[in-house]
């Protein structure tokens, strides 16, 4: 040690603790309670009314449907709130969407559109781990209360299944039970704020989160839902009323003939039995040594089902929170 | 206090195919207002940005506060800035600013912020967004200073606020400075305000850096020569910043001390900052004054 050594300025940063976690609820609350406020109604309105009809319902279930595949039970119960019961599973397909678009989206937009995000991301809690802690606690309340709302749906849909009047894999009701739900939600959010950390507007942002996530749920009911396992191959006629018939096709001596569908069947039929025969198309086709082969995914694989969709989009969500905050580390101003 | 608040070198940064700023090497020593001065899209922003970490360099380096990587964990707890057009959520009271800033941040000092609102005469209760601009500029200053920052950045902190705001706002920029011995460096447009306060001049062009030094030395060594304007060629060997004719009378901006001989028939006279300023900026090409040696921020041992 010599007079002339200058004292190293201790580095503040060498022991710089960061702002703890914990002011991030606070924060998250104080800005976003008006969005956790709408989801809270929306959903709030729709549990009442759920509630309401679904201890109607469940009585008259109670008290017509023995057994519950009675004639008495159609005409009493399913004749009288069938209708509705499929309205209401096709305006929620809507809720997780809506409540993706105005959470989600202007999340980030709404900052980047008015110029916050200046303030925002030069506080000492640093932006990433202030997106990050947003983006946490909002997507756990979104997801918590879409699951809690869901768990309710299933009770009210369980006549109507019991009933036989809707299978469990109906592609109006599998996304609105089990985990479907909640991972739906979860997603829309997490495209909603990829969507206005991108655009970084909020009304742009919020038509383009339901357009994309419009698109999904179609991709996912119409086609990737039947892959998710390998469907089961049955010669029977009669399959399970659980069951999800994925295709059906006529074979003779063991090679493919036609399917059972479309303008091939039809042709196939008029050239094959005639017109006035007194036996059914398929039965027939049967005398005549076609038989009739079904793929389908039996009703037993619906929780398997639902995990896999669960399992893709809760990985789906996170790839896209994942890029949105590697968005905010590295672009921005 | 003997380090660079702010200290760039090679700096630049493209915005797509232009550059907003580009070759910017400078060092901002602390214990000065210092002011950033440059026509619209002259670089100032972006160099403020670059500096408090908003955006990231695309070419060279930025440091703050004596070495540290602008933007670092470190370098965001050390500076406070207030943005153009003094951002605040609209929607919350100012209240609800205060606790949100003393949440981000690890130092705020709460009584500090109630008093200069209470001093100003903004309520706690009213939504910020229902403030007039130059209470939003307050409460966002307010909330910077409140932070306790060793430097504050103001980018174009009082271009939307009438005089008498100015002012006030300038007034309280000063007061921090001098009770707080904070650094301070600003970009503004209003260079009558900038006299008042500024004792640091950068002064960007076209991305570039075209003056840095202090407002002292850069005012004691300019004059301004008042003569005959056909005799401007006896002067050809002076080094002339811009030249300005009256009719038969000619003002040359020449870089000399006060005390440098005057050729007969010439007369000397100082020179403003406004003056000197808009005569730079009128002459993009001309550069003055390289500021000082940067410092390396890592002391010897």
């Amino acid at each position: 040690m010599t007079a002339l050594t200058v004292p190293a300025r201790p580095r503040e940063g060498a022991r710089l603790r960061p702002v703890p976690w914990r002011r991030m609820a606070w924060v998250t609350w104080r800005q976003h309670r008006f969005a956790l406020a709408g989801v809270a109604v929306l959903l709030g309105a729709l549990a009442v009314y759920l509630w309401i009809t679904g201890l109607q319902m469940h009585h008259t279930y109670a008290t017509a449907c023995h057994p519950a595949r009675s004639l008495a039970c159609a005409e009493n119960f399913t004749g009288q709130y069938g209708i509705t019961a499929i309205l209401v599973s096709i305006l929620l397909q809507a809720v997780p969407p809506l409540i993706g678009a105005f959470t989600g989206a202007p999340l980030l937009a709404r900052e980047l559109e008015t110029g916050t995000f200046r303030y925002a991301w030069t506080q000492a809690f640093g932006r990433w781990r202030w997106t990050l802690g947003k983006l946490v606690l909002l997507a756990v309340a979104v997801t918590a209360a879409a699951g809690a709302f869901s768990v309710l749906f299933s009770w009210y849909n369980q006549p109507f299944l019991a009933a036989g009047y809707v299978v469990p894999f109906s592609t109006r009701v599998f996304d609105l039970r089990g985990v479907a739900f909640a991972a739906w939600t979860l997603a829309a959010f997490a495209i909603g704020v990829l969507a206005g950390m991108l655009i970084r507007r909020v009304v742009p942002a919020i038509a383009a989160t339901l357009a994309v996530y419009a698109g999904l749920a179609f991709v996912a009911a119409l086609w990737l839902r039947e892959h998710y396992m390998t469907p089961l191959l049955s010669s029977q006629p009669n399959l399970p009323g659980s069951a999800w018939v994925v295709n059906q096709w006529y074979t003779k001596g063991g090679t493919f003939a036609f399917p059972a569908h479309g303008s091939r069947f039809v042709s196939a039929v008029t050239r094959l039995c005639p017109q006035n025969s007194p036996v059914s198309p398929s039965q027939c086709l049967a005398q005549r040594g076609y038989s009739q082969w079904s793929s389908y995914q039996p009703g037993s694989r619906f929780w398997p089902f639902q995990w896999i969709e669960g399992g893709w989009l809760l990985a789906l969500s996170v790839l896209l929170i994942a890029v949105t905050i590697w968005l905010v580390r590295r672009r921005a101003a | 206090m003997n380090m660079n608040v702010i200290e760039a070198s090679g700096l630049g940064k493209r915005y797509g195919g232009t550059w907003a700023l580009r070759e910017c090497s400078l060092a901002i020593p602390a214990g000065h207002v210092a002011a950033l001065v440059g026509p619209n899209g002259a670089g100032k922003t972006t160099l403020l940005n670059l500096a408090v970490g908003l955006a990231a360099p695309s070419a060279g380096g930025v440091t703050v506060l004596g070495g540290l990587p602008a933007g670092s964990p470190e370098a965001l707890d050390g500076i406070a800035f207030v943005a153009q057009d003094t951002p605040v959520y609209r929607n919350l009271s100012a209240a609800d600013m205060l606790h949100l800033t003393r949440n981000l941040n690890r130092r705020f000092d709460q009584s500090y912020a109630r008093a200069r609102l209470n001093e100003l005469g903004i309520s706690l209760n009213r939504k910020a967004g229902r403030l007039s601009g130059g209470q939003q500029a307050q409460l966002a200053l307010t909330l910077a200073l409140a932070r306790r920052p060793r430097l504050l950045v103001l980018d174009e902190p009082v271009a939307m606020l009438d005089p008498l705001a100015r002012h006030d706002f300038m007034a309280t920029v000063l007061a921090a400075m001098a009770d707080d011995g904070v650094s301070v460096v600003l970009s503004s447009h209003a260079l009558a305000e900038l006299e008042r306060v500024a004792d640091y001049l950068i002064l960007l062009s076209q991305g570039r850096v075209q003056v840095a030094g202090e407002v002292d030395d850069f005012i004691a060594g300019h004059r301004v020569l008042t003569g005959p304007a056909a005799e401007i060629g006896t002067l050809a060997e002076r080094s002339v910043v811009h030249v300005r004719r009256a009719e038969a009378q000619a003002h040359l901006l020449i870089r000399a001390a006060a005390d440098d001989p005057v050729p007969p028939g010439w007369e000397s006279h100082p020179v403003s900052l406004e003056e000197l300023v808009l005569a730079y900026l009128r002459e993009p090409g001309a550069a003055a004054l390289p500021g000082p040696a940067r410092e390396p921020s890592e002391v010897t041992r």
